[in-house]
């Protein structure tokens, strides 16, 4: 592999490293340094992953829908919209799962339950089994270009399926749940260590995305590349059979 | 440019009225809906009586199953609906003979529609009969229009999740996941219409008709997206 195809560049190479450094820095306070809470005790610490992987696990979704409407909106159309959507889906696909385990795992310490059928656990499933569907449509073979429209629609169709998703299950739990365990034992005390703690492993979580999606973004970009080399070599191979016969 | 637009609209409706007359011949000369899909929808009512073993139970989450059942249905409906257009191609030829995206979209919707009402009223007919669901004359009001809501979102859904997957290879396994998550509001909403539809659990019928809205407003959503969307989705 030549030098200009390789996925990284000087600063992505910087921020890998401040990506360690930092993640060496959440592991130390989150679960060293930072205190037990008052009320969860120790479980609190799983905080320190949960919060952070559930807010990228958003913003990559935000981004995807962004890119996809970039991509469909024909001033902007390029294919390196597509590819950042791709990949910002499937690193969101990662968060989302790291989140929903944190976040049962919690639940099973704190609310005693793995799972409770709030609105916003149940939104984050569904968004989940969606983005798995979204990268499937990817896979589903075609042009780049037909790729490309295909998941940027489905994209777009799930920035309108989620918030209804959302509304007809908190409609549903307001009418027929009342009382949830959600809010029991939830009130935390931070003090500001505990704060900073979040909102460091916040800042950390958000590079490692920005990190993950530029490499992954250049590697579908090879991986383009490749498919349409390979259609351009078996071209070749078969004027040159054509010419041979023919002399 | 309004009789140019008058052209477009009638191209539109003429094309979507002539695809659904289609689609319903091909149903009526075919019968798989008749022969397949309602006998599969009946076997999976029974099947939910042996799974949960209680009439008492039966009764209680018998509005739900309807919809379940109709859902499981719908899957089938909409696979077979876009396997008869791209089996030889139909979908690309009619699409470079420059039939527009919309008038497919609301044709092939409407077809699917028709065969849905049908599917749960014989849903409905099986709960009466089969878990002892009760219903009052002013609960078939809204049962109807519950129905007519629903199907029409579960129709305007599918066609649009059906024409995304359409012709592409593995289709048959990817519409569930693709289609099942999105209609969750409708197997919400119209489970709880249904449910004040049939008196369960004391709901009154009154408080049936906030879920309507629901089911309108999902219905309203996919039927505009889809016609709008459909037409890039084809283009390929």
């Amino acid at each position: 592999m030549s030098k200009d195809q390789a996925t990284s560049t000087p600063f992505t190479k910087g921020l890998g490293f401040f990506v360690l450094l930092g993640m060496l820095l959440l592991i130390i306070l989150g679960i060293f340094v930072s205190p037990a809470d008052v009320n969860q005790g120790e479980s609190v610490r799983i905080m320190y992953a949960h919060v952070p992987g559930a807010w990228l696990a958003y913003l990559a979704f935000i981004v995807t829908a962004v890119s996809s409407a970039a991509y469909l909106w024909k001033r902007t159309r390029s294919l390196t919209w597509d590819r950042i959507a791709g990949a910002s889906a499937e690193v969101g696909v990662l968060f989302m799962g790291i989140s929903l385990v944190t976040g049962s795992l919690w639940g099973r310490l704190t609310w005693g339950t793995y799972w409770t059928w709030d609105a916003r656990l149940t939104t984050t499933a569904f968004l989940f089994v969606t983005y798995i569907g979204y990268l499937a449509v990817r896979g589903l073979g075609g042009t780049h270009q037909q790729r490309a429209r295909r998941s940027a629609v489905l994209a777009l169709l799930a920035v309108l399926e989620i918030p209804l998703v959302h509304f007809s299950v908190e409609f549903w739990n307001t009418l027929h749940q009342k009382a949830s365990v959600a809010g029991r034992g939830t009130n935390v005390e931070m003090n500001g260590l505990m704060l900073f703690t979040l909102f460091l492993g916040v800042v950390v979580f958000t590079l490692m995305y920005v990190w993950l999606v530029l490499h992954r973004q250049r590697s579908l970009m090879l991986e383009d590349m490749l498919d349409d080399s390979g259609l351009d070599n078996a071209l070749n191979e078969r004027r040159a059979e054509a010419t041979r016969v023919g002399n | 440019m309004t009789s140019q637009q008058r052209l477009t609209g009638t191209t539109v409706i003429g094309t979507a009225r002539l695809i659904a007359a289609k689609d319903l011949r091909v149903e009526l000369r075919s019968r798989v809906l008749l022969n397949q899909v309602l006998p599969f929808a009946l076997i999976v009512m029974v099947m939910f009586a042996f799974a949960l073993d209680s009439d008492a139970v039966l009764e209680r989450v018998a509005p739900g199953l309807v919809w379940l059942a109709a859902l499981f249905s719908t899957l089938i409906m909409v696979s077979r609906s876009f396997a008869v257009e791209t089996a030889d191609g139909a979908l690309d030829q009619l699409r470079s003979a420059g039939v527009p995206a919309m008038g497919i979209f609301i044709g092939k919707m409407m077809a699917l529609m028709a065969q849905l009402v049908v599917l749960v009223t014989l849903l409905i007919i099986a709960a009466i009969v089969l878990y002892r669901a009760e219903l009052s004359w002013s609960g078939s009001v809204l049962l109807v229009t519950t129905g007519l809501t629903a199907t029409c979102g579960l129709a305007a859904v599918g066609t649009l999740y059906g024409g995304l997957a359409a012709g592409a290879k593995g289709r048959e396994t990817l519409l569930p996941l693709l289609l099942l998550p999105v209609v969750a509001p409708v197997l919400i909403g119209a489970t709880r219409a249904t449910e004040s539809a049939f008196g369960t659990r004391g709901v009154s019928t009154s408080q049936g008709w906030p879920w309507l809205g629901l089911l309108a407003v999902f219905a309203v959503l996919f039927s505009v997206s889809g016609a709008v969307a459909l037409g890039p989705l084809l283009d390929d």
